[in-house]
């Protein structure tokens, strides 16, 4: 894999995200944070790749991620998510989210807003112990995030204190969350549940739970399909991909034998749903696709060259989209490509968009791949 | 046995003055601790000097932390053995060669022997590509810090001499690449070792840049030792090249440097292929070698000394050579140029006589050779013991004779030698630079790996290291785990999981504790959480974390008190769904089966007070009299136990039970009677 990037950074990380495109952009994205976690001195940075004028020494796709600007920061870094442009919302292991603001003039990194102890353990002995954040996700202006501590906070950009708060809302632990509409969100736990929480209804009780059968594995991610809302898919300690249909069932519609350790993160492609990426920390990264027959599509994607109009919405049919929920056997229509050979230590984080990739690991190196569909 | 047969270095440990206080110490798993003690102090002040912040000293070790001089009256210092692991520019050496060493221990071994040294050749070389890149680094990181002139003078220095190190590093597993993992052939050897030369004589190049730089390279005052060092380096066409410039200028000796230039161009080199052999080759140059004798003894090169001397170069001459010991700046470059001119076919074993005699000849009779300079000449002598031996007093790390070592044990270099401790040395090396990483806070990913292909002790090794891991989150947490698990560490992974639910439990996180617990397979401590849902459940009467009971599924079976626990929120189920029959008999049962423990029978049979209670019969005659039953054992069992202590309300819900059961039975048996009778 020529086309793949990579850098040693001198530190594990544990998250990667690529800066969100203006609405009208054309341009692939060029520039992505990473958090870093197990050291003493943990940091988010800001990287740039492939600008083509000031890193094109060695040609335009050759260029190694460029360090713009970090910031230090306190704990482990557990998840990250970009509110805007500018604004990076870091959820720490400490329990406190901060949200970092990037100046583009002057490429400098500042903590804009920080919730002390957003999660914590109520101690008997002591008043408050933090506990660790485990996932944060944004619908700008609004942040979510869940913890070790069971509790579901909803912030807002600019206001002080917490929106709403639900104490307890889950009696292990929360492990990631994502928005399924504007007022519900999609928590995972480590008892192998999946709940959707509707913040319109005050009581502070799931409205819906939904379970893998017996075995409790714990779930570890979670994503949605950007344009069918009902499709979900989470990965779980086992390394199984799970796709659920939230409209009907309480259990997943079907599980897929994937990594043989902990799926850490499952992403949708954002404009182009029927690829899918999941990393896992036995040290591989998939990409799944469920685009491969050829015969009912267009085959602008395997003639598209490295231009970025790979992406068109008339590519999600309702063939595709039957494709992630068919109950037939999907070996034959999914195609499954392990993006890492020989890789050894975990894949800690993805994230995709457009035709970029980019993924880090706790061998301290970050990797970006530009040419995801060449 | 085997004696020391150096005395140990001596490490100075920043801040503690042993002339004033004893030290004591204590051995850790990759550190020391020392501490001063009360003995041999004479009541003088406290010299306040802080214990931290030293750097590495050569000797590998350093000293970090140390307590507060003013007030305590002793400090504690950290003493680490391989301090290089902390240096943050060394961190990306260390995750690159962990990628290389895995790759080298999953090979197979049964392929072709030549397959086999090609393979091991080219991941020699992915080692010193990461070094080499991990120099270059430190190097950049080093001018632009002095650039910035941000930081201070030692920082600046300190980069400077870590670059020397990898560069040394480098040096020495070149030519252990080339003698010992290549094994290269009289012939293609010498080629192998010139190689060498011009790859790390890089002083020189700054000299050759700045001629060929110049408007007219010919006239510059440094042309003629540019022209040499190509000579010396055996870089014929190039020196050809200056050399031609040079001809150009002066076409009254025009004659002269064609002469020369036919020599240099005629001059045999060992070929890489099969092409000719040996002793065809050794024809050739002694053809040759006779053919430059000649123009020498005839005074062709008379006129013009600079063409003279490098005619007796090519001739092999000592002396000549010898002239030009500041453009070839070390011996070693000397041994080289002295084989290229004199001995081309030089076989292996031979090099160790060549190689001593130019180390005298070059430093002379008083100087002492470096560190750097027996490591080499051990290796010339092919003595790999010693190399690895010097190299360990040497380097202030445990990385390079670690992965060293592994790859020469790779080539079946190591197997004779066992040490009289430990397994062997590859082991016992990679036992202490894993070791190392254990003692990084962020690191010991890696050892996991080493340790893992230490075949005698790696395993006991991990087992203690691993439970020694600060486990401040869940997904840290779960990363050791999946370590230990993989490895079929049972202990280990009971130990995690009851640390992780121990600290769930402080935090009255008991769904967390809980899932801890079944993860472990730890019934005991299940029991043990169980009893604290039972007792919430008292004091509150209600439950909490029911989505976590309610979904216990086969997991129920760990422990007896889970069970109970499940069950029991199962009865409250029922009975919230208005399934009483159902739910009676379920009650009964946790008690007749006795899976209820004793202590909760008192709420088990008041609780099903109001089932005795309700308008419809739900107990049959035969339950109620278990239910009776039930009750009178708990009662004697009581009396037995307490008897001096009289409960008010215990007696009166015993009273009301009573009742309730008497009526229940009276309307039980009415009711069954008539149903007979009917």
């Amino acid at each position: 894999m020529e086309e793949v990037c990579a850098r040693f950074v001198s530190q594990k990380i544990s998250k990667a995200r690529w800066r969100p495109l203006p609405a009208a952009a054309l341009q692939p994205p060029d520039l992505f944070a990473t958090g870093s976690w197990d050291n003493e001195d943990n940091r988010i940075s800001i990287w740039s790749v492939g600008d083509v004028g000031s890193a094109g020494l060695n040609g335009e796709y050759q260029g190694e991620p460029q360090l713009l600007c970090d910031i230090r920061h306190n704990g482990d870094v557990m998840d990250m998510q970009f509110l805007d442009q500018e604004r990076i919302v870091v959820g720490s292991s400490t329990g406190s989210v901060t949200v970092f603001r990037h100046h583009q003039n002057n490429q400098t990194l500042s903590a804009s807003h920080r919730w002390e102890n957003a999660h914590y353990h109520a101690d008997q002995y002591t008043a408050c112990g933090g506990a660790a954040c485990t996932g944060v996700i944004c619908n700008n202006p609004e942040i979510v995030t869940v913890g070790e501590d069971g509790r579901i906070n909803l912030y807002r950009a600019d206001q002080k204190d917490a929106v709403r708060t639900i104490d307890n809302a889950d009696s292990s632990t929360l492990h990631a969350v994502t928005f399924l509409r504007t007022t519900e969100i999609l928590t995972v736990n480590s008892i192998g549940q999946l709940k959707i929480w509707d913040f319109r209804q005050q009581r502070n009780e799931p409205a819906q739970i939904f379970s893998l059968t017996g075995d409790r594995v714990p779930l570890h991610c979670v994503d949605r399909h950007p344009n069918q809302q009902h499709i979900v898919a989470t990965g779980g300690q086992d390394g199984m991909l799970s796709i659920w249909d939230i409209r009907q069932g309480t259990m997943p519609v079907s599980l897929l034998n994937a990594h043989e350790a902990e799926m850490w993160e499952v992403h949708f492609h954002p404009s182009n749903p029927d690829h899918l990426f999941t990393c896992s920390e036995d040290g591989s990264l998939w990409h799944w696709d469920t685009s491969t027959d050829v015969s009912e599509k267009p085959s602008f994607l395997h003639q598209g060259g490295r231009s970025t109009a790979y992406f068109s919405h008339s590519t999600i049919n309702q063939s595709v989209v039957s494709a992630w929920l068919s109950n037939d056997p999907t070996k034959d229509r999914m195609e499954i490509t392990n993006l890492i050979p020989n890789q050894t230590l975990s894949v800690n984080t993805l994230d995709v968009l457009g035709p970029c990739l980019v993924y880090g690991t706790d061998a301290e190196a970050i990797y970006v791949n530009r040419q995801l569909f060449a | 046995m085997e004696e020391p047969d150096t005395e140990p270095p001596l490490t100075v440990v920043p801040g503690a003055d042993p002339a004033r206080t004893q030290l004591c110490f204590e051995w850790g798993p990759a550190e020391m601790l020392l501490c001063e003690t009360l003995f041999g102090r004479r009541g003088g002040e406290r010299r306040g000097a802080p214990g931290g912040s030293a750097g590495p000293a050569p000797t590998g070790c350093g000293v970090a932390g140390g307590g507060d001089g003013a007030l305590g009256p002793s400090r504690v210092f950290v003493v680490r053995r391989d301090q290089d692991i902390y240096m943050e520019t060394l961190r990306k050496l260390f995750n690159e060669s962990h990628g290389i060493f895995v790759g080298l221990q999953r090979c197979e071994e049964e392929r072709a022997a030549r397959a086999r040294n090609a393979q091991l050749v080219q991941v020699s070389k992915n080692y010193r590509s990461v070094i080499r890149a991990c120099m270059e680094d430190m190097h950049q990181a080093a001018i632009s810090a002095r650039d910035s002139a941000l930081h201070s003078q030692y920082s600046i220095q300190l980069c400077f001499f870590q670059v020397s190190i990898l560069s040394a590093m480098e040096l020495i597993w070149n030519l252990c690449e080339i003698l010992f993992v290549e094994a290269a052939p009289a012939g293609p050897l010498l080629l192998r070792l010139l190689d060498w030369v011009q790859l790390h004589i890089c002083d020189v190049d700054n000299m050759v840049r700045e001629v060929l730089g110049s408007e007219n390279p010919s006239k510059h005052k440094l042309f003629w030792n540019v022209v040499d060092i190509f000579v010396l380096q055996g870089r014929m066409d190039e020196a050809r090249h200056l050399l031609s410039k040079e001809a150009i200028a002066n076409p009254t000796s025009m004659n002269m440097y064609k002469i020369l230039d036919d020599l240099m161009k005629k001059m045999p080199v060992p070929s890489l292929g099969n092409t000719q052999t040996l002793t065809e080759m050794e024809l050739k140059w002694q053809h040759w070698h006779e053919e430059c004798q000649r123009y020498l003894q005839d005074g062709t090169f008379a006129s013009n000394s600079h063409m003279e001397s490098i005619c007796k170069i090519l001739l092999g001459d000592e002396n000549a050579i010898l002239e030009k010991k500041e453009l070839m700046t070390t011996w070693y470059h000397f041994l080289v140029t002295r084989l290229l001119y004199s001995h081309p076919t030089v076989k292996p074993m031979e090099l160790r006589f060549y190689a001593q005699s130019s180390m005298d000849m070059f430093l002379g009779e008083e100087s002492n050779p470096e560190p750097l300079d027996t490591i080499l000449m051990a290796a010339f002598e092919f003595e790999l013991h010693q190399v690895i031996k010097e190299c360990s007093v040497a380097l202030s790390n445990w990385w390079f004779v670690a992965h060293l070592t592994d790859l020469l044990d790779h080539c079946k270099l190591l197997q004779s030698h066992n040490l009289y401790f430990g397994s062997n040395m590859r082991e016992f090396l990679l036992l202490e630079y894993a070791s190392g990483l254990f003692s990084h806070h962020s690191l010991w990913q890696l050892g996991v790996d080493y340790f893992d292909h230490c075949p005698e002790y790696g395993r006991v090794y991990l087992e203690l290291h691993i439970e020694r891991i600060p486990l401040n989150t869940e997904q840290k947490a779960l990363k050791v785990l999946r370590i230990c698990e993989q490895r079929q560490m049972h202990e280990q992974v009971r130990s995690i999981c009851k640390i992780m639910a121990m600290k769930a439990l402080r935090n009255n996180r008991l769904g967390s504790a809980l899932s801890w617990s079944i993860r472990a397979k730890d019934a005991a401590f299940a029991t043990l959480i169980s009893d604290r849902f039972l007792k919430d459940y008292c004091e509150r009467g209600y439950f909490s974390d029911l989505d976590l009971i309610d979904n216990l599924g086969p997991s129920m079976l760990l422990s007896d008190r889970l069970t109970f626990l499940g069950k029991y929120r199962e009865f409250h189920r029922l009975y919230g769904e208005k399934r009483f029959s159902e739910a009676a008999r379920l009650l009964l049962m946790l008690m007749t089966a006795h899976i209820a423990p004793c202590s909760f029978w008192m709420t088990l049979l008041t609780d099903a007070l109001p089932l005795l209670e309700q308008k419809e019969v739900i107990f049959s005659a035969e339950q109620t009299y278990e239910l009776m039953r039930c009750l009178e054992d708990l009662t004697a069992r009581k009396l037995d136990k307490q008897k001096f202590q009289d409960d008010d309300v215990e007696t009166m819900k015993v009273e009301m039970l009573r009742l309730a059961l008497a009526r229940n039975l009276a309307r039980v048996i009415v009711k069954e009677g008539t149903l007979e009778g009917s």
